[in-house]
């Protein structure tokens, strides 16, 4: 059974007021993201929950869902690494650096570590286009890579 | 040189209100009080100000298109930056939050808004804690809230991450996202400033934009007016990504030369190779080739040479590439992107791509070169959305530069396809 944290339940309140009266459906979007974050995917369960509270189908809830690829349908690891493969980044060398860090982590790119730890995925474009290569490890922008920082940045994470 | 906006960008701790406040932020509210809200947007309208979300629609004319007598309105920022190549307003909000409030504020009070939304792309969730930060800050000081500065104006502003997905940045399909729905664009019209938000009169407009109108304020619509080009009036911020040997966001006025930024600001290209070709508005935009690189970076100059100003992502290729390889990694893009509700974009992206894969994996034919050309005709401007075109201006501007690279590469890899 999924159940919002008491964390997310105080984040909850906050978000309902951010909308209009009778517009509660617009907390679609920030009620996933509390769960993708919560349980590092959203299932069922989860999705019938919040259709419960924002008086929304579980049909239409998963529809909106899998319209965004932040929400994903199986755990990710403890650190989703999403790395930059868009033009400028690819100017500047990320595939390479893609495929170092998949050997690194012995995994495929789109897979996840055994013990759970990471998850990598080719990313499109993040914004940080000047800084590229480029990486997001959870929230947290990693620019201008090179393999030894890779490394380093992977080391750093326990 | 001109600044508007990044003049104290890097100064410490900008992002406080504090260190705003010393930086004569927040100014701009009594000056606007004092006046009538439609004298803000006249004001608006008189600077010159275009939009820096990548269409370039004059932003006081928009603003005095909304429904009248119709309320509520709504504000909605547009903080979704996911055109490749452009990382401007991330900078912007990452280093000076207070700049956009102000902003936005300015906006809500000549429009007679009273409920703001800053959309920001699902990535951005570092930013949106910052962003949430100002606001906080800003009500705590009395900027927001209730009868703001003893004007008798409300506004509430509130933060809204959307959740990955190019489209979203289109501002029918933000519309959509925000209201809790698939990000799929909608029909217009009904254009937002009649019909956006909960149907009702919104306006749409980008970061940067919108940090602009704090100094239109301060400083009064004819000093921004008088920078710039005849139909380009201030400033722009420039990402300047690819082979160049100082990739950044630049500040540069309206008019100021391709060369001059990739040179000068931008240090030249690594390893000091020769420029090939550069994108000046980001991925949608038409590429163009080196020889016309002495182009004035402003709407109308660009324009005239086939390409877009765009979201102002300049992006830099030198001479080691073959446009082949940029074409499929953005037709890739599109492909993933194309958010599926109307036929010729959800098919046409899928064949653009699986075409360039075969010939950057070598089973390509000349003849599927032309086939490109045939999907890119088939798509212009029957797409239910602006995208559909996005996706056709980096393949066929790829075509009609530099057809030799496609030639070469298909011949390269039919002699010897072990390469
Ligand atoms: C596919 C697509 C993606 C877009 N992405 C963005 C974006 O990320 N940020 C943005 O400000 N405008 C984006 N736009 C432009 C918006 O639709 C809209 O024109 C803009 O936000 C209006 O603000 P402005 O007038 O201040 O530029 C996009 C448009 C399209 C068609
Ligand atoms: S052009 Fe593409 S993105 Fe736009 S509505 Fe059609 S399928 Fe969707
Ligand atoms: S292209 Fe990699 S961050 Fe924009």
């Amino acid at each position: 059974m999924f159940a919002f944290s008491k964390e997310a339940e105080k984040k909850i309140e906050k978000i309902l007021k951010k909308y209009p009266e009778g517009r509660k459906r617009s907390a679609l979007l920030p009620l996933l993201t509390l769960v993708q974050r919560q349980e590092r995917h959203v299932n069922p369960d989860a999705m019938r929950e919040i259709g419960r509270r924002l008086d929304l189908s579980p049909a239409y809830v998963q529809s909106v869902c899998s319209f965004y690829t932040m929400y994903s349908n199986k755990p990710v690891g403890k650190y989703l690494i999403l790395f930059c493969i868009n033009i400028s980044c690819q100017l500047n060398g990320c595939d390479e650096l893609l495929a170092h860090t998949a050997k690194k982590l012995n995994i495929e790119i789109g897979g996840t570590t055994e013990d759970m730890k990471f998850t990598l995925h080719r990313e499109e474009c993040l914004a940080a286009c000047s800084g590229g290569p480029m990486m997001r490890i959870n929230d947290t922008f990693y620019e201008n890579l090179t393999a030894e920082k890779i490394d380093q940045i992977l080391g750093s994470l326990d | 040189m001109t600044q508007i906006l990044f003049h104290n960008i890097n100064k410490k701790n900008l992002h406080t209100l504090e260190v705003y406040e010393q930086e004569g932020g927040y100014q701009g509210l009594k000056k606007a009080f004092a006046r009538e809200p439609d004298e803000i947007v006249e004001m608006v309208k008189a600077s010159g100000l275009r939009g820096r979300g990548g269409a370039g629609f004059p932003t006081g004319l928009k603003w005095s298109f909304l429904a009248k007598d119709v309320f509520p309105r709504y504000l909605c920022c547009n903080a979704d930056e996911s055109e490749p190549g452009t990382c401007k307003d991330r900078e912007l909000l990452l280093k000076n939050p207070h700049l956009l409030i102000e902003g936005m504020i300015l906006c809500s009070y000549a429009c007679k808004i009273e409920t703001g939304y800053i959309y920001l792309r699902g990535e951005f969730y570092d930013l949106c804690e910052i962003m949430e930060g100002a606001i906080e800050e800003a009500y705590a000081k009395g900027y927001l809230g209730k009868n703001i500065l003893g004007s008798g104006f409300n506004l509430d502003i509130h933060t809204h991450l959307g959740a990955g997905a190019y489209i979203c940045g289109e501002e029918s399909a933000l519309l959509n996202s925000l209201e809790g729905g698939r990000g799929e664009p909608r029909m217009k019209p009904p254009f937002p400033a009649v019909q956006g938000l909960y149907e009702k009169p919104t306006v749409i407009n980008n970061v940067e934009t919108l940090c602009v109108v704090p100094y239109i304020v301060n400083n009064g619509a004819e000093k921004h007016a008088a920078i710039g080009t005849e139909k380009s009036k201030g400033t722009k911020l420039v990402s300047v990504s690819g082979h160049v040997k100082k990739p950044g966001n630049y500040e540069v006025v309206m008019g100021t030369t391709v060369r001059e930024i990739i040179y000068d600001l931008a240090g030249g290209i690594r390893d000091d190779n020769e420029l090939k070709a550069y994108i000046p508005g980001g991925s949608s935009v038409p590429m163009v080739p080196a020889d016309q690189v002495d182009t004035p970076y402003d709407y109308e100059s660009l324009q005239a040479i086939g390409t877009m100003l765009g979201s102002g992502a300049l992006i830099v290729i030198d001479h080691t590439v073959n446009v082949v390889e940029t074409s499929l990694r953005l037709a890739s893009f599109y492909m993933h992107e194309s958010c599926g509700k109307c036929t010729p974009c959800r098919e046409g992206t899928r064949w653009m791509w699986q075409l360039l894969n075969q010939i950057q994996t070598g089973q390509g034919e000349a003849a599927h070169v032309d086939k490109l050309v045939d999907i890119c005709d088939n798509m212009s401007f029957k797409c239910f959305c602006p995208l559909g075109d996005a996706a056709v201006a980096p393949v066929i501007s790829s075509i009609q530069k530099f057809r030799a690279d496609y030639d070469e590469l298909i011949e390269k890899l039919t002699a010897n396809p072990a390469v």
